[in-house]
């Protein structure tokens, strides 16, 4: 039973994958009218017009065009971008090297430090630290990303010069310069990231913390670590396992900011720059990049959301 | 001479029972703080001792602070409430003002608690092994190896299937009457001087009710602890206690031993509580029924009707509730169906009010074909039939007032507006003995057993000729249940509206109804007049029915324990079959290669009374009389017996 | 004695009338803790602004009445001026406007859509439900500031498709909530009751599921509104939003971000605002929301 409701959730994400792949290519190549034209510009001729439609494959109907493009996303051409004719691959390989060390050093701080602080919340609500974190995690979480970056460089770069403005990389930093260049994204997404993180573990725990087996427990006369860590965060595996997932999710769009105001050569930076020069093929393949992650790490969370499900993992 | 070795007598009696005190709580309050830091006092003030080896219930209806009290053995109240007085002395020592650390040594090593449903007080992630052990490991009372050796024993004596292995399966791998055994088992683990059972066997089928309370009172005795038992059941309490409290709204009313409580009650609240104690069903109960309303067409009549849910192929639902289900229920008639859950009782009142389509077999109403979906009905079909849901408090949607509530099914049906509709929702809350002004409050302004009237008066709003009653008087206390089903009784006199009444409970069933069904996994096994039903010959399953319903009386338990020796596989679950007698695995009678095989035929008895099953008449008759012989030989002669006036009232 | 005798008359005269009746009936009033309070005086305070804001500011949102650009408070300049000169007060009041009006546009408009569809799936069920549902995850299952970046590449910017676009987007969630709540009160026995009656599925919707639903969706949108107001700031932010030279936070804090090496607030001052209207309402929706959990986790030793 088990192994089926794997597969059915792994069925179901590649069908969101498909579904993604045609919201992505409806939303670039449909809707906007004639691409060839975008790229001749007002003094196209129509034979002009024409000849560039047919190289572009424009006069094929529209399904053929999909499947021409998701056949070649699929085996890892990504096309050529309209600004200077570079292909895409080349473009995004280094770029998106950058953005999964980014989020790759994110996630290793930011999950332990949630999970702990989340749980240590947990076991002592009401307390004056645990107000703190709920509050300061709330405000967090309600806030612009841009705002956390912002009031970061104002007090860590401007008033206090402990850090560059700006994460700037030439490419060979090596140790603690690239410590130094990274530091301000990095603190940025971890705060942004964490906050949710937190809340989410904290609450998941107080979820599991008010059913009636607890109270058992503490009638058993089990002592708070124990009802914690092995009667309350079994059941909450799950839960936080999935808001782990969410979260890193939620890098994307943290990151697509965090790129931007820090000017760090990452793939969400490289999109945004697509989208002012509305670079299709570009944003096209970067959203196709981004959303396939999104999807991948949703479905790592229900399938370990299930296979921590004692009812599954043990059947009747 | 004399005067001093009475003197001596008497102080040696003293400091006897000093020594021999486990519990002993004095004056103790609990109180509850408002969102406006009002004090809300739960427990007023409440004083009773428990000696050692003793079990000592606490009864009372909801609201009565019977868990709250209980808890307080283990310094323990629920979230919101607070110990505002009094001591609770454990052993000369006081619980109450006792150090945190202190207190959590006490819990599960000292006194025990066994909570109302096991299914949600087992953590779903853990083994049961590991749960029935951990408290006496952690109190390191036993080591991990003793504590599993006592806790194999202890599922021997619990007679719990497979006791070497249970321990390694999950709570939801075990059935809900073994996770409420395996429950004491986990109380029982540490050998605690006082366990503490807050209604441990209220959500249980009476079938196995009875196998649990046997177990109980089995454990509690070979381990000699001390117990509190809390319940609302008095016909439980008679069973298994030695002393009662009885209480109300957080006050003592009377406590006393068991046969002073149950044989002579002194307080006025105690006797009503008792009167609300439908008497153990039997024969002479069914109620004449006048001929005023009498028809020869059967209000509705169910014939060959097959349903479940699922879709339906060729015929039959995926999964079948109901199979081949006959029955009339004749005008101006109480039709009571019986029968433990799961077995398709409120899926027949579904079928009946269009709430489910039937896939096979007709439904008819006055003579009439009723269609099966709700839209194929027409309104004065659906006006017909009115179906009272269990729970009123889901029933009533929470957003409307009860005028609108009521005066819905008057305008919906009969047009009825303004001055008039205002007049007859008034008239309606007076048949069900509610004052008129309740027409402007919210249904959570109300009362439980307030609500299931409003609930029962939509109803009736609408003129019915049927009522389905699901399960009305069962979230209900006795003494509101008891006075709903007057109720009933009265307008089924006044308007002479037909019945179809579906409970758990067969005293309430008998006490109510002209004819009854029993269902067992969704097929009638027998139907008639009460009184023909009620008295033998019995289909095997009614006769274990009937024998599971306790008795208020002490010492029913042990004899009805002696007599289940007979009643084989009682502990095995029910089973829905297609073929053959769906009690096949649990009757005492089964003849193999035929009640498994082939469907039993119907035996038409007096008046309409119908048994299905393959035994013939004369086998079952045999049956009975071999059950009273067993049952006269191990009778004692000082059972005391108690005469109910549930009949007068 | 006669005082146990008058107490036990009180207990069964209280049974002899209807059962028990309840002590003062529960009535449920919202009551706010004095964060909440705060929090609520602030929203108010900035719908005050959106509503006479452009009478009370100081100078016109385009006006470049500043000496120079990015300096810090002067004269009338209470909070300084912006990199081009322009008012920074007035700025902001004029960006509530822009801010905060769209963004409850945006959110009004979700929660239409997401709220016909949502309690439409759950009543009708079947493949409608089927249908929508399916559509409603794809895209429920992106992030949303890049469903936002490729419609925004593909249609432009401009203020209707901006409210369109996060319409569209956050309708998805109103949707999964409507439907949810929907199919819970479905299958309350109260709507039981009303199918059994034969009342008519309008009938139902209107006084069974929708005044059930109402209050639980109020508070939802709350936080829906507080994650356009981000989602649209995030946008102008990256340039891609409302377009200059209208005034609104997100852009402000974009235009003004490199005034920042020089010490100047400019943007800081606009980031805040977001912030306040945003924490706010967070903070009302939290007061709201019940409490639970936290009482069993005091009572571990």
């Amino acid at each position: 039973m088990m192994t089926q409701m794997v597969l059915r959730r792994i069925g179901i994400g590649f069908a969101t994958l498909i579904v993604v792949s045609i919201i992505v290519f409806i939303g670039t190549s449909v809707l906007p009218g004639d691409v060839a034209q975008i790229i001749l510009g007002q003094s196209a001729t129509p034979a002009t017009l024409a000849q560039l439609r047919s190289e572009l494959g424009l006069d094929q109907p529209g399904y053929i065009r999909y499947f021409i493009w998701l056949g070649d996303m699929a085996s890892g051409d990504l096309g050529t971008s309209k600004a200077g004719g570079a292909s895409i691959v080349s473009l995004t390989s280094g770029r998106l090297g950058n953005t999964m060390m980014m989020a790759g050093i994110v996630s290793l701080i930011s999950i332990p430090l949630s999970v702990a602080l989340g749980l240590w919340a947990a076991m002592h609500p009401g307390t004056w630290l645990d107000r703190v974190i709920t509050f300061g995690t709330l405000s967090t979480i309600s806030v612009p990303e841009f705002f956390i970056a912002t009031i970061l460089v104002l007090v860590l770069a401007v008033e206090l010069h402990w850090l560059p403005a700006i994460a700037y990389m030439s490419g060979d930093e090596t140790g603690w310069q690239l410590m130094k260049a990274l530091a301000m994204p990095l603190l940025t997404l971890v705060i942004v990231v964490s906050a949710q993180m937190i809340r989410m573990t904290r609450a998941g725990i107080l979820n599991v913390m008010s059913s009636p087996y607890i109270e058992m427990a503490i009638l058993k006369g089990v002592p708070r670590r124990r009802i914690i860590l092995r009667h309350a965060l079994l059941n909450a595996i799950g839960p936080i396992v999935n808001v782990i997932a969410l979260n890193l999710a939620y890098l994307v769009s943290g990151v697509v900011i965090v790129e931007t105001i820090f000017a760090y050569p990452g793939l969400a930076k490289l999109m945004i720059d697509g989208v002012q020069t509305r670079d299709l093929p570009l944003v096209q393949a970067c959203a196709m990049i981004f959303c396939a992650t999104y999807v991948v790490l949703i479905l790592i969370a229900d399938v370990a959301s299930i296979l921590s499900n004692p009812r599954l993992r043990h059947p009747k | 001479m004399i005067f001093l070795r009475s003197l001596a007598v008497v102080l040696l009696r003293k400091w006897y029972k000093t020594m021999d005190k486990l519990l002993e709580v004095k004056n103790l309050k609990i109180s509850a703080r408002s969102d406006e830091g009002k004090e809300i006092p739960i427990v007023k003030g409440v004083s009773f001792d428990i000696f050692k080896g003793q079990v000592v219930a606490l009864i009372g209806e909801s609201g009565s602070g019977k868990t709250t009290i209980s808890l307080s053995s283990l310094a323990y109240t629920k979230p919101g409430l607070h110990f505002a007085g009094g001591e609770v002395l454990l052993n000369g020592e006081d619980v109450l003002s006792m150090a945190p650390l202190r207190q959590r040594e006490i819990r599960g090593s000292n006194v025990a608690y066994l909570a109302q449903s096991a299914a949600a007080t087992f953590n779903p992630a853990i083994t049961i092994g590991e749960q029935v052990t951990e408290s006496a490991v952690l109190h390191g009372i036993l080591s991990q190896e003793e504590a599993t050796k006592r806790a194999e024993e202890l599922y021997r004596a619990l007679e719990l299937p497979d006791p070497d292995r249970i321990g390694h399966r999950y709570p939801h791998q075990v059935s809900g009457g073994q996770l409420q055994r395996l429950m004491a088992a986990m109380a029982l683990c540490g050998r605690p001087d006082l366990m503490v059972l807050d209604e441990p066997t209220t959500a249980l089928d009476v079938t196995t009710q009875i196998e649990v309370l046997k177990a109980f009172k089995k454990v509690i005795r070979e381990e000699n602890a001390a117990a509190i038992y809390v319940t609302h059941d008095l016909a439980v309490v008679a069973q298994i206690a030695d002393y009662i409290v009885v209480l109300y709204s957080g006050e003592i009313m009377e406590q006393g031993p068991a046969d002073q409580i149950i044989n002579s009650p002194t307080h006025a609240y105690t006797r009503r509580l008792m009167d609300a104690v439908r008497p153990k069903p039997g024969a002479g109960q069914g109620v004449e029924v006048s001929g005023e309303h009498d028809r020869d067409i059967p209000a509705v009549e169910v014939s060959k009707m097959t349903a479940g849910y699922g879709g339906v192929v060729n015929g039959e639902p995926k999964v079948t509730i109901l199979r081949d289900v006959n029955i009339k229920v004749k005008n101006g008639q109480v039709m009571g169906v019986i029968g433990e859950s799961g077995c398709g009782k409120s899926t027949l009142a579904r079928v009946m009010a269009g709430l489910l389509p039937q896939a096979k077999g007709d439904v008819k109403l006055e003579g009439d074909k009723l269609q099966g979906s709700l839209h194929d009905r027409s309104l004065e079909e659906l006006q017909k039939v009115q179906f009272v849901f269990q729970m009123a408090d889901t029933a009533l949607n929470p957003k409307q007032l009860i005028g609108d509530i009521i005066g819905r099914p008057l305008e919906f049906y009969h047009g009825m507006k303004g001055s008039e509709k205002h007049r007859k929702v008034s008239e309606i809350l007076d048949m069900v003995e509610l004052p008129a002004d309740f027409a402007s409050r919210y249904p959570m302004e109300l009362s439980g057993g307030q609500k299931q009237r409003i609930n029962l008066a939509r109803s009736l709003a609408a003129s019915p000729e049927v009522m389905l009653c699901d399960e009305v008087t069962s979230a209900l206390d006795s003494i509101v249940g008891a006075n709903v089903i007057k109720l009933l009784t009265s307008l089924r006199d006044k308007t002479g509206v037909s019945f179809v009444f579906i409970s758990h409970d067969l005293s309430t069933v008998a006490s109510f109804a002209d004819t009854i069904v029993v269902l067992y996994a969704g097929r009638v096994v027998e139907q008639g007049p009460t009184d023909e039903v009620l008295t033998p010959p019995f289909h095997p399953y009614t006769r274990l029915l009937i024998s599971s319903v306790p008795e208020l009386r002490l010492g029913w338990l042990e004899e009805t324990m002696e007599k289940r020796e007979m009643a084989v596989g009682i502990s095995k679950g029910v089973e829905i079959t297609s073929i053959g007698c769906p009690f096949y695995n649990r009757c005492p009678n089964a003849i193999e290669g035929t009640c498994n095989v082939k469907n039993a035929p119907i035996i038409e008895l007096n008046n309409g009374h119908q048994i299905s099953c393959h035994l013939k008449l004369t086998e079952l008759n045999d049956v009975e009389e071999s059950t009273n012989a067993a049952l006269s030989a191990s009778e004692s002669n000082n059972v005391v017996s108690i005469s109910s006036n549930w009949d007068k009232s | 004695m006669t005082e146990n005798n008058t107490r036990e008359e009180e207990v069964l005269a209280k049974l002899d009338t209807f059962d028990e009746l309840p002590d003062a009936p529960p009535k449920r009033r919202i009551k706010l803790s004095w964060v909440g309070k705060i929090a609520v005086a602030v929203v108010v305070f900035w719908m005050i602004i959106i509503v006479i804001g452009p009478s009370i500011a100081p100078y016109h949102e385009m006006d470049m009445e500043g000496e120079d650009g990015f300096l810090d408070a002067y004269d009338n300049f209470y909070l300084g001026t912006d990199y081009l000169g322009r008012d920074t007060l007035s700025r902001i009041i004029f960006g509530a406007r822009n801010t905060i009006g769209i963004s409850i546009l945006a959110t009004l408009l979700a929660y239409c859509i997401g709220i016909t569809l949502g309690i439409a799936a759950a009543v009708k069920g079947g493949w409608i439900d089927m249908c929508i549902s399916r559509i409603n995850d794809s895209i429920l299952a992106l992030p949303s500031i890049m469903l936002g970046l490729i419609a925004i590449a593909a249609l432009g910017s401009s203020i209707s498709i901006l409210i369109g676009i996060s319409a569209i987007i956050y309708a998805t969630s109103v949707f999964r909530i409507a439907r949810a709540l929907g199919q819970d009160i479905m299958v309350q026995d109260y709507v039981e009751a009303a199918k059994a009656r034969g009342e008519g599925l309008w009938w139902i919707i209107k006084s069974e599921v929708l005044p059930n639903a109402a209050m639980p969706l109020a508070t939802d949108f709350g936080l829906r509104l507080v994650f356009v107001v981000l989602f649209i700031s995030s946008l102008s932010f990256l340039g891609l939003g409302i377009q200059p030279p209208a005034s609104d936070w997100g852009s402000m804090v974009r235009e003004n971000l490199q005034g920042l090496t020089y010490g100047s607030y400019a943007s800081i001052w606009p980031a805040c605002a977001i912030a306040t209207f945003t924490i706010s309402i967070n903070l009302i929706v939290d007061d709201i929301s019940a409490k639970s959990g936290g009482s069993l986790a005091k009572k571990m030793v």
